[in-house]
């Protein structure tokens, strides 16, 4: 590859990525100014692996970078978000409305949400904005998330589970406030 | 399908990821299970909730350029070498520019060894003219086989006469004189021919003081021989072997050396030597 042809390619496949990228990265850090520090980084990361870039779905290409560049970042800087292991448990799936205080979710609005997401642990994390705000396939989350695909289905229920559960619970402190 | 399997499957039915056949057991399963629908229907909510375009953050404007410059920084084409050089510290410079220095001197003098010397450039305008002077019918100003006639014609064109010689008894014969402007002067050039070669022959005064002989080049296939003799300056050219090229120079020196030699011998036999 002809190294202006590279600059040109790359920035051809990376740059209308770019508000995916930043996007998780924000998510995954939670903070902006962390945040443009990670995606540059990554970026410069994905140009240079970009010759092992043998065409494909880019996207999950460079989100797994995008990801690494994340994780290797919150290890460096912020171990302790990264050392509370989850356990994945296939049983743990299920999502119920047996609660009456469910209905509050339809008034739901945004603050609300990020909050509550903000708060899910990276690994729940991480699946929820990948499935919901980049709307990637679970194939696609379990080639950037290096995980099974059983894994990610477990990991998205309970990460659905959990937050609703968060959501609940704030709301009804709301109500009884 | 039971409530529990509906569970499991309920989230990869709203992700779209169940094929036909589950996706249609699920559906007869939501329209009979009250509750089982009512879970679907807040997951619908919550995943509406969580994909709103509101809670996505937006890279900055800047940033984006940002990344795109330390790119073009890293990759070692033109647009990001400015950028690079900015961010090398002094250490790195001095040597740098050091090994720039060295550069720019062996450029330099691999440009000066490797230009065309002038006798390189000389050679080429010769082959240019000799082959113009072909391809334009405009061989001869004055066509005479008549060294007389030759020779004076150049007077009052010419700052200098050229020697003319008819050499018809050897074979090449004189066609006539043309004259020619080849490194930056006025020449003249001498037309022979053999058999159906034509040989220009250009004369113009030499810059250099000491006679040379020969030197034999070849350009675009055409043979060239230089030479100076008498403070005159010589160039033959013509599509002629080499061979027969050199004879003819030769003839052409051979007869000025001869009269040279004539007038040495008459001068020195006055003097008494």
């Amino acid at each position: 590859m002809q190294e202006e042809n590279k600059t040109a390619q790359f920035e051809a496949i990376a740059l209308p990525l770019f508000g995916a990228a930043y996007n998780l990265a924000r998510w995954l850090v939670r903070d902006d100014h962390d945040a443009e520090d990670v995606v540059q980084e990554a970026y410069l990361r994905a140009f240079r692996f970009f010759g092992g870039y043998r065409g494909g779905d880019s996207r999950s290409w460079l989100l797994t970078i995008v990801r690494n560049t994340c994780y290797t970042w919150l290890q460096q800087n912020r171990s302790r978000e990264l050392t509370e292991p989850i356990e994945d448990k296939l049983d743990e799936v299920g999502f119920s409305a047996e609660n009456p205080e469910t209905r509050l979710l339809q008034t739901l609005d945004a603050q609300r949400v990020r909050q509550a997401l903000a708060e899910l642990p990276i690994e729940f994390r991480e699946i929820l904005i990948m499935r919901e705000m980049e709307d990637l396939s679970y194939k696609q989350i379990s080639t950037i998330a290096d995980l099974p695909i059983g894994t990610v289905m477990s990991r998205l229920a309970r990460g659905r589970k959990r937050l609703r559960e968060l959501l609940v619970s704030r709301m009804s402190k709301e109500s009884l406030n | 399908m039971i409530c529990q399997e509906a569970h499991r499957l309920i989230h990869p039915y709203l992700d779209g990821e169940l094929d036909l056949v589950r996706s249609l057991e699920i559906e007869a399963h939501l329209k009979e299970c009250q509750t089982c629908a009512q879970a679907y229907t807040e997951l619908r909510s919550l995943h509406s909730a969580v994909s709103d375009a509101a809670l996505r953050f937006e890279p900055p404007a800047a940033l984006r350029n940002r990344v795109r410059s330390a790119v073009r920084d890293e990759s070692p084409d033109e647009s990001g070498a400015t950028n690079r050089s900015a961010r090398l510290s002094w250490r790195w410079m001095i040597p740098a520019m050091s090994f720039a220095v060295l550069v720019i001197l062996a450029v330099s003098l691999l440009a000066l060894l490797g230009r065309p010397s002038t006798s390189d450039l000389m050679a080429q305008e010769i082959v240019s003219s000799h082959v113009r002077s072909l391809m334009e019918k405009h061989l001869t100003d004055v066509p005479s086989s008549d060294q007389h006639t030759v020779r004076p014609w150049f007077d009052g064109r010419l700052d200098f006469s050229p020697p003319v010689k008819d050499l018809a008894s050897a074979g090449f014969s004189l066609v006539g004189g043309r004259l020619d402007y080849i490194g930056n002067r006025p020449v003249a050039a001498l037309v022979y021919q053999h058999r159906q070669h034509y040989i220009n022959v250009f004369v113009c005064p030499s810059t250099g003081a000491s006679d040379t002989s020969g030197r034999a080049l070849v350009r675009q296939g055409y043979n060239l021989i230089n030479w100076s003799d008498s403070g005159m300056n010589y160039w033959a050219v013509s599509d002629l072997n080499l061979a027969e090229l050199q004879q003819f120079v030769q003839l052409l020196q051979n007869d000025r050396a001869a009269v040279r030699a004539k007038l040495l011998e008459s001068v020195g036999r006055r003097v008494g030597i």
